[in-house]
Order: C-alpha cells, then sequence, then structure tokens
C-alpha cells in the first residue's frame, strides 16, 4: 500500500515545492517507486525544479479528465530512477481539481508506487485541501517566523478536520515539521524564531531543519533537487530529513552559529 | 460483603409547601383542586408540608381537616411547620412538625424550563387565593459531561462544550474555546478563551500557561494587554470578582 504524504504550509513562498522534490528524490534513492504530484494547478512550479519542464506533454488534470493516461503524463525523472513527476496543468484553475478525480488518480498511482508526495499550493482553499485530502503523512513546511507558523498551525487543523482520515475517524494523519530557511545568525540575534520557537508553538515533532543557503536558489534555477548537492548544507539537512522521516535517528545538524576559523578570518572570509 | 445492616444518610428532598392563610375549607379545596388539574402530574403523590406561619388562628380540628382534603386530592403530608405562630394543638398532632428551612421562594435556579413555567402560573394564580403553593427546590444542577479535547485546538478552530472544557493540549493564537461552564487547559493557553458563555459567573478558566489573546467569562473580557501585566507564561486561573476578571496564579 502506497504512503501518501502531502508537503504542505499554508504560508506560500517558505519552501514547499523545493522541499516536494528534495524528499521525493530523497526517498527515490533509498530505493522506494516515488511520484511528486504538483497540485498547484495553475502555478505550475515543481517542473522546473525537477528540470523536466521541455518533457510535459500532458498533466494532472488531462489525466482526472481522463483527456490522457497516467503513463502518458507522468514524466520519468533523468536522474534518479523509480522516481515520477506529474505536472500540474498551466493554463487550468484549481476547480479542475474533483476529488473524485483526485481519489482516483491516487488509486491508480498507488498500485504502482510506495510512495506519492503531493506538492500542495499555498493557502487554505481548495486546492490546498485537495493535496491534504487523501494523506497518511504530513510534512508542514515552516519558516522560522511568526505568520509562517501561525499558518502552519492553521493548516494543521485542517488536517485535523477535514482530511479524509478526519472524516472517517480513522487513525489522524502522521505530522511533521520541517523547518526551512533557518539562519543560526539571525536567530542568536534575535532576529528570528529559535527551532524551538517553532516546536513549541506547534508541537508536533521536528523532522528537519533545512539552513538558508544559497545553494537552494542555485539548484532550483538550474533544475535540479538541492538533496543532489552533497556538498551543501541544506543537501545534507534534507538527506537527514529523508532518514528521519523512514523512521531513522539523526542528530540535528547545522543549528548553531559557526565560528569563522583563524585562516578564514584572516582572509576574510 | 457490608459489615452493617444499614446506613445513616442526610437527603433533601424536593416537596411542595402549601401555605395557608386562612383555614376556609371550602376554598382551599376549590383553589387547590384548580391548581392540581393545571398540572396533575406534578402533583400526584408529591410530598406536602403544610406551613401555617401566616395563618392568625387554627384549631387542630381545622388543620386535621386540611390534612385529609389534600389526602383525598393525592398528595400525602409529611410534616407541618409554624415558625413563631406556634398553635396551642402543637404537641398534639399526630403529623411530625418540622423546623423551619429556608424557602427559596420560587427562586428555581436549574430545573427545566417546563417546570419553571409550571411554578410561574402557579404563583401569579395564587395571589389574590387563601392558599399559595411554594415549592422548596433543592439546588440539582443536571450535570453536563465535560468535553475532553486531547489534541491541540489550533488557529481557526473553535471548540464549544455545554458543560466544561478539558483541552489536554495547547489553545494555539487564532484559536477559540468557547464553554457553559469551566474551561481548563493543561497546556498553553494563546488563543481565546470564553467560559459561562451562557452567564455563568461562576465559571473560571484555568490554564497551564496563560499567554491568551482573550478570556472572557460571562461576557466580562480581558485582552492580552492587561493580562501581561498580571500573570504571564504562568499557570493562572480567571474568575469573576464583583463583576471584576480576577487573574490569579495557581
Amino acid at each position: 500500500m502506497a504512503k501518501i504524504i502531502v508537503v504542505t504550509s499554508g504560508k506560500g513562498g517558505v519552501g514547499k515545492t523545493t522541499s516536494s522534490a528534495a524528499l521525493g528524490t530523497g526517498i527515490a534513492l533509498k530505493g522506494h517507486k516515488t511520484v511528486i504530484i504538483d497540485f498547484d494547478v495553475g502555478l505550475r512550479n515543481l517542473d522546473l525544479i525537477m528540470g523536466c519542464e521541455r518533457r510535459v506533454v500532458y498533466d494532472f488534470v488531462n489525466v482526472i479528465n481522463k483527456e490522457a493516461t497516467l503513463n502518458q503524463a507522468l514524466i520519468k525523472d533523468k536522474r534518479t530512477d523509480g522516481l515520477y513527476i506529474l505536472p500540474a496543468s498551466q493554463t487550468r484553475d484549481k476547480d479542475a481539481l474533483t476529488l473524485e478525480g483526485v481519489d482516483a488518480v491516487l488509486k491508480e498511482l498507488a498500485e504502482e508506487f510506495d510512495y506519492i508526495i503531493c506538492d500542495s499550493p499555498a493557502g487554505i482553499e481548495r486546492g490546498a485541501q485537495m493535496a491534504l485530502y487523501f494523506a497518511d503523512v504530513a510534512v508542514v513546511v515552516t519558516n522560522p517566523e511568526v505568520s509562517s507558523v501561525r499558518d502552519s498551525d492553521r493548516i494543521l487543523g485542517i488536517l485535523q478536520s477535514k482530511s479524509r482520515r478526519a472524516e472517517r475517524g480513522d487513525a489522524p494523519i502522521e505530522e511533521h515539521l520541517l523547518i526551512t530557511r533557518y539562519h543560526p545568525e539571525r536567530v542568536s540575534a534575535g532576529e528570528m524564531l529559535s527551532v524551538e520557537d517553532v516546536e513549541e508553538i506547534l508541537a508536533i515533532p521536528l523532522i528537519g531543519v533545512i539552513p538558508e543557503s544559497e545553494s537552494v536558489l542555485k539548484a532550483s534555477n538550474q533544475g535540479t533537487p538541492v538533496i543532489l548537492e552533497t556538498e551543501s548544507e541544506a543537501g545534507l539537512a534534507y538527506t537527514d530529513a529523508v532518514d528521519r522521516l523512514m523512521g531513522e535517528e539523526r542528530p540535528m545538524r547545522f543549528l548553531d552559529v559557526q565560528r569563522k576559523g583563524f585562516f578564514k578570518r584572516l582572509l576574510g572570509g | 460483603m457490608s459489615d452493617i445492616s444499614f446506613r445513616l444518610k442526610g437527603s433533601v428532598v424536593t416537596t411542595v409547601l402549601l401555605e395557608i392563610h386562612e383555614p376556609i375549607l371550602d376554598r382551599i379545596r376549590i383553589d387547590l383542586t384548580q391548581k392540581i388539574e393545571q398540572v396533575p402530574h406534578f402533583f400526584n403523590q408529591a410530598p406536602v408540608i403544610v406551613d401555617l406561619a401566616k395563618c392568625r388562628t387554627i384549631s387542630l380540628d381545622e388543620f386535621e381537616m386540611i390534612v385529609k382534603l389534600i389526602r383525598d386530592l393525592g398528595m400525602s403530608v409529611i410534616g407541618w411547620r409554624a415558625k413563631n405562630n406556634l398553635p396551642e394543638w402543637a404537641e398534639a398532632s399526630s403529623i411530625p412538625q418540622l423546623p423551619d428551612s429556608k424557602s427559596r421562594d420560587m427562586k428555581v435556579s436549574s430545573v427545566s424550563d417546563e417546570v419553571s413555567k409550571e411554578v410561574g402560573t402557579k404563583r401569579s394564580d395564587t395571589e389574590e387565593s387563601s392558599v399559595i403553593v411554594k415549592k422548596i427546590i433543592e439546588e440539582k444542577r443536571v450535570n453536563q459531561p465535560a468535553k475532553v479535547i486531547t489534541r491541540p485546538v489550533r488557529s481557526g478552530q473553535q471548540v464549544y462544550a455545554e458543560g466544561d472544557l478539558i483541552v489536554l493540549s495547547q489553545v494555539s493564537a487564532g484559536a477559540e474555546v468557547l464553554a457553559d461552564g469551566n474551561i481548563h487547559v493543561y497546556g498553553a493557553l494563546r488563543g481565546r478563551a470564553l467560559a459561562g458563555v451562557r452567564g455563568d459567573e461562576q465559571a473560571r478558566i484555568f490554564c497551564k500557561s496563560l499567554e491568551a489573546e482573550l478570556v472572557s467569562i460571562a461576557g466580562n473580557f480581558m485582552l492580552s494587554d492587561s493580562l501581561q501585566n498580571n500573570v504571564w507564561k504562568e499557570s493562572a486561573q480567571i474568575m469573576l470578582v464583583d463583576d471584576n476578571l480576577e487573574v490569579a496564579p495557581l
């Protein structure tokens, strides 16, 4: 039985799509057959970050409307074995998603895949609710600032009340916190909430803290999931997060202000 | 197995108090019959206390006639009383004399609407008649089971309980918890908490860490700004004292 993971946040621009791409790639690298679905119909981004925008022929909405088969719409990732992308439609809006249609697509995918990652759009409306409705696991992406934390809290409430698991009275969705764009220097200067602050407010288990890093932007622009950048802290932090999501214990890294070494200071680095 | 054959316990029973103003048997009969016809199920087999405190003179014969009349009408006299107006035959009566109690004249606090309506009509009807039917009511709170919430109440969520509300987790900023009774939050209270929303001024709010946006008891509220000068980020209770909210550390 496939596990459906929704990557959601409430607030926009916090790194949902970057995280979906990174987590999906990380899970596939562990040998699980994985598909990432872009639920952001009308503002398609996932294919850009995955670097497959030129290969999009059919999309998620085409499959829902039975204008294409799933196999026609799925894009096989060139870098990672066992990873597929189901892109969103650029020309339609979120009303094109129906609960029955999404259910049918997910059921078909579940027969073939181990993990289904749903990249949620921002907001708490239809698109976001569609993305989380069928989820078994939720990764709540949060930036360490008050409005992002508040929105994450709101989306946690929706996960609790408006998901299929909630409606059926099944075991609640497994919730995980992923803090992105973390800046230890700004936290110690008191300009940003600390990991502890965010954990205290949201009260859900933490699966990772991704440090703010130039490599994220660079990787996005090049269409490479940042998790493949094994030299970058952000990439390593995503690898840790995937391990924790799979139930492994990993110590938290990159949370402290890095003291510049003697030579770095000397060279003004 | 218990090692005693009985137990003595105190108990309070709801009874009807029949206040006799003038011992005119025929009038009492007519008025009382009329009353009973209005709500027969209420008076059927009801225990009655005859109150003679406002009756100027009454003979033992007259009293016994009244007792017989009440019994004929299907109620049972369980005693009489007369406050400071003891008749001379007080010792001779076979009906037990009862000590005076504090009867609350129609102050029915938490009986169902139906009963209070009945009592209300009785009162207005009896004003000119010689018989006043009073009802001594045991303060009986209909027990509403508390609502228990085990998961955090998140921003944008609202929880309402008809009795007490117990939240075993936190109440996030932007969330709202309401209860007719008390509110207990065994976590941080960061959202809004409104206790006694139907006007219960005795309701209180208890929380493990007071960081609320707003607290309210029976419509009297306090905002986060004023709370911060009091007890903040500590265990606290909030109660209503003389129409003012009081915040006390726990």
